[in-house]
């Protein structure tokens, strides 16, 4: 009888544990609503001004889901360019996912494969953001459950897609962006973002070095190239600041042995 | 309009968007299928790859914020003090209406 009672209890308190870890991840997501709906809408609306019917734009967004990369096919894409050279855009645009990747593989590492695919199918600039500022909130004592993950990241899919639907057909209903401020806010947001970081370790020099890289580059070698080279920069500044920290160190114990 | 059809049929663009979603998912799954190689990482990649959020980021902010104008980079200044303070909406509110009121003054 306890036993069952028990097991009845632990059930429920699973079952509690899993609708709060959705809630969590359909919490995280509210204040991206309004841009991740601006943006996919905004998306929609430029697709069928380059061209495309609705139901292709909507498949861009169903088999994309990545907001930079879409804007780089539709400008790249219009241009007539060989399909091999919107292919490279694209992945030059979307080189920095692989630093998300390896970053957040010690955070799901605990996924079964199949769904681990689904992640990464999934790991967009915001699910990355969201996963690293709950880790860091919970200082890694709580892990990132399956749960956390696609609430998130289902929501946000669902809503980007429809998103992009009213976009395409009202596509002319906004006809600059620019006089109510929508082109701006994903830098506006990836600042909020990164002033979130700015408690991290080397979180000064990272940025000043990563700043001054990708203004030279985008300046000479230009657009996209900034984003990964600018960041490998600043990546390499951490490293060398690591290695350097960690001379410091063994010299500070003095003959203890090297960490 | 008619001149992207010029270059690709219905069919080619609709493969076309599978192949750059496959790309997609390749960089996304990527570094995890590099990383996994690694039994233990060593303290330095660890620094490096804790430094990724601010790098990668830093490099999306910036450019537009300094290239785009003085109304653009005057938003972006605020905004960025605002975060030591306000919440990421709110700052996202506050920075797009400062905008908004600048570009209206012919910034």
């Amino acid at each position: 009888m306890s036993t069952e009672k028990q097991n009845e209890h632990a059930a429920v308190s699973a079952a509690d544990k899993q609708r709060e870890e959705a809630l969590s991840g359909l919490r995280d997501l509210i204040p991206l609503i309004f841009p991740v709906a601006a943006f996919g809408t905004i998306f929609g609306t430029a697709s069928i001004a380059a061209g495309h019917s609705i139901g292709m734009t909507i498949w861009a967004s169903m088999a994309m889901f990545a907001g930079a990369s879409q804007f780089v096919f539709l400008d790249v894409y219009r241009l007539g360019v060989p399909a091999w050279s919107v292919v490279l855009a694209v992945f030059a645009v979307n080189f920095r996912h692989i630093l998300y990747s390896a970053a957040v593989a010690n955070k799901i590492g605990h996924f079964p494969p199949l769904a681990k695919l689904a992640s990464f199918f999934l790991l967009t600039d915001l699910q990355f953001a969201v996963v690293e500022k709950r880790y860091e909130n919970f200082s890694g004592r709580r892990p990132i459950t399956l749960t956390y993950y696609f609430a998130f990241g289902i929501a946000g899919y669902l809503l980007w897609i429809l998103a992009t639907a009213i976009g395409a057909l009202f596509g002319s209903l906004i006809e600059d962006p620019a006089l109510i401020g929508l082109d701006f806010i994903l830098p506006i947001y990836f600042l909020t973002i990164l002033m979130g970081f700015r408690a991290r370790r080397n979180f000064v020099p990272v940025v000043l070095v990563s700043a001054v890289a990708a203004v030279v580059v985008e300046k000479t070698l230009g657009a996209p190239w900034h984003i990964s080279i600018g960041a490998l920069c600043g990546i390499a500044t951490a490293v060398l600041l690591s290695l350097s920290g960690g001379g410091k160190a063994a010299t500070a114990g003095e003959g203890s042995a090297n960490g | 309009m008619a001149d992207v059809m010029a270059f690709y049929g219905r069919h080619e663009v609709a493969i076309l968007i599978v192949i750059l979603g496959l790309v997609t998912l390749a960089t996304r799954a990527g570094g995890y299928l590099v990383l996994a190689r690694f039994k233990r990482i060593p303290a330095p990649v660890q620094a490096g790859l804790e430094a990724v959020p601010a790098a990668v980021i830093t490099t999306l902010v910036l450019p537009p914020a300094l290239t785009a104008g003085p109304a653009e980079m005057i938003a972006m200044v605020v905004a960025g003090f605002a975060c030591l303070r306000l919440p990421p909406i709110a700052v996202i509110m506050l920075g797009i209406g400062l905008l908004v009121v600048l570009r209206q003054l012919g910034l």
